[in-house]
């Protein structure tokens, strides 16, 4: 095993463990932790692809944001009032089922595609892959539309926050 | 490649050819010559801070009519050991009711968010830990794992101080990593990268504090609060919550957030030089003089690094120890309704002038005098402000009645 592999599966196991405990600790904080980590985790993934900005911004906006999760999870529960019944309804065995065969029909889906099985071909050297996004961002044949949609739609929520909380005070 | 002109890299070679020798695969070879790397730089930053422990303690004195540490060596320069020797043989106590596991991850989540700076810290031109063409964007992630582990800290505590510490401190970061993204969006459309030894770089021939002063002042600013240094020190506010978020640390995972702390406000005087003042560089074309090419050493960069950094941390101390603390609402108006659109008007003017001017010979001149004018119409705006605020203030001020004396 190459290195990268170590650290690879070292990684998944991670995730995989932590969005596990996300949904199964009956704390409210650590469960933020825990996704915490597990977004973490996504990130080094993101970093073992050579998707250097796409972890940063992935650890900027999620962890950044999880801490006003965590206040909210602090702000909303109490120790002593921890929700003591049971985690589960009785249709978690139609959940588990659905589960299971959505991850076996994407699993089937993708070993059918031919670029399942190949190596991914090495970055050729000399290419700032940031300038290539940022490029890619704003040039018309690629993605300017759907990020001009995106800024607009971010832009629409702001305003709509800001004209909750100021009409909240009359 | 002799020692004096690239040493790390000298090292590091010769480590990876003594592990080849021992039979390992190249790869393998690379990555403990990583490791190795990874644990001197590391050490390197915690030898840092334990000077620095030495370095504040003597400036606070200074700026208080004291003398400081005395006693331990010359100028009481070994106090920082004696220090280290207390806090280590300190009772470790953890709160009745605190959550153990978070509580001790705080101190050393705290401490790693500043280590893991360090890594892309270009102390000089071939001394670094890596040149990743994302730099400026690492070092705000980085910052989010800071304010993470003061609400982990705060909340793990149990207490109630340290939960409204922890309140403050998120709710400052939150808000002052605003101008502060901003700020660093400057350099980056200056130098036209985001890698750190690229903006370095880029200063060979002008700092970038002549090009835009104002983005100096928005990112020192915004530092401060992003390091909860007075003015900003409403996470620990003594007269109010008694120490904040690590009111219930003692021994050495108090001494893990102290020394976070020092190492910090180090590393951003170091970003302060690497954005700004030219980095291990910056000799405006001095180097390139044959008269003057020992400029160009590694070990000449690390100690014009150190020292700019050091300048930087001490404008940061100068600041601390000369202004009081700020209410908080005021902190958070201060941030929204002046730093923020500041912050935004200078990166679109920097960003304008930068493409127009960038041909013409009156580039340089152009930017500084831009900054200069925005500055101007900030204070009118300012000072027109306050008057109309002042006059309401004394319209409605109640009259000032004679007491007769009798």
């Amino acid at each position: 095993m190459t290195p990268d592999q170590i650290i690879f599966l070292l990684c998944a196991a991670l995730i995989v463990s932590s969005a596990l405990m996300v949904v199964t600790t009956r704390n409210l904080v650590h469960a933020a932790l825990w996704l915490v980590a597990a977004l973490f985790g996504v990130a080094i993934l993101y970093g073992l692809l050579q998707a250097g900005f796409l972890a940063l911004v992935q650890v900027v906006v999620y962890i950044g944001a999880i801490a006003i999760l965590f206040i909210f999870a602090v702000m909303l529960t109490r120790r002593e009032k921890r929700d003591k019944g049971p985690q589960i309804n009785q249709n978690w065995m139609i959940s588990a089922l659905l589960a299971f065969l959505t991850f076996g029909g994407l699993t089937y889906i993708l070993s059918s595609w031919d670029g399942f099985s190949k190596t991914a071909n090495a970055l050729p050297t000399g290419v700032d892959t940031l300038m290539v996004l940022g490029k890619a961002l704003v040039s018309p044949d690629a993605y300017v539309l759907p990020f001009e949609v995106a800024s607009i739609l971010l832009l629409a929520a702001l305003v709509g926050a800001v004209f909750i909380a100021s009409s909240s005070k009359e | 490649m002799t020692f004096w002109n690239d040493p790390i890299n000298l090292i590091a070679g010769w480590l990876r050819d003594v592990f080849m020798g021992w039979g390992m695969t190249a790869g393998l070879a690379n990555v403990i010559t990583s490791l190795i790397g990874i644990i001197v730089m590391i050490l390197f930053a915690m030898l840092i801070a334990i000077a620095l422990v030495w370095v504040e303690r003597k400036v606070v004195a200074r700026f208080q009519d004291r003398l400081g540490p005395n006693r331990i060596g010359p100028f009481g320069i070994f106090q920082p050991f004696a220090d280290i020797v207390k806090l280590i043989i300190k009772e470790d106590i953890t709160p009745a009711g605190a959550d153990k596991v978070v509580f001790n991850m705080a101190p050393v989540i705290s401490l790693a968010s500043v280590i893991l700076i360090w890594a892309i810290v270009p102390l000089a031109s071939k001394i670094y830990g890596v040149d990743i063409n994302v730099g400026v964007l690492y070092l705000v992630a980085v910052g989010s794992f800071g304010t993470l582990s003061v609400i982990m800290a705060g909340w793990a505590s149990n207490n109630k101080y340290a939960l409204i510490g922890a309140f403050r401190m998120v709710a400052t970061m939150i808000s002052y990593e605003i101008p502060m993204v901003v700020a660093l969006m400057i350099p980056t459309i200056i130098a036209g990268t985001m890698s750190v030894k690229g903006i370095t770089e880029a200063q060979s021939n002008l700092w970038f504090v002549i090009l835009s002063p104002l983005g100096l002042l928005l990112f020192m600013i915004s530092a401060i609060a992003e390091l909860g240094r007075s003015p900003f020190d409403l996470n620990e506010a003594e007269s109010e919550i008694v120490a904040g978020f690590h009111i219930e640390y003692s021994g050495m995972k108090f001494g893990l957030f102290y020394a976070g702390e020092l190492l910090h406000a180090f590393t951003f005087g170091g970003f302060m030089a690497v954005l700004f003042f030219g980095g291990y560089g910056g000799f405006f074309g001095l180097e390139k003089l044959s008269a003057f090419t020992w400029l160009s050493n590694p070990f000449i960069e690390l100690v014009v690094f150190l020292v700019k950094a050091l300048i930087g941390y001490w404008i940061i101390m100068w600041v601390k120890y000369s202004m009081p603390r700020i209410r908080i609402d005021h902190m958070l108006t201060f941030n929204w309704k002046f730093l923020t659109p500041l912050a935004f008007v200078l990166l679109m003017m920097t960003a304008l002038f930068d493409k127009l001017l960038a041909p013409t010979q009156f580039y340089v001149v152009g930017m500084f005098l831009s900054n200069v004018v925005l500055a101007w119409i900030v204070i009118e705006i300012l000072r027109r402000y306050s008057k109309r605020e002042r006059v309401e203030h004394e319209k409605n001020a109640e009259p000032v009645i004679q007491v007769a004396h009798h």
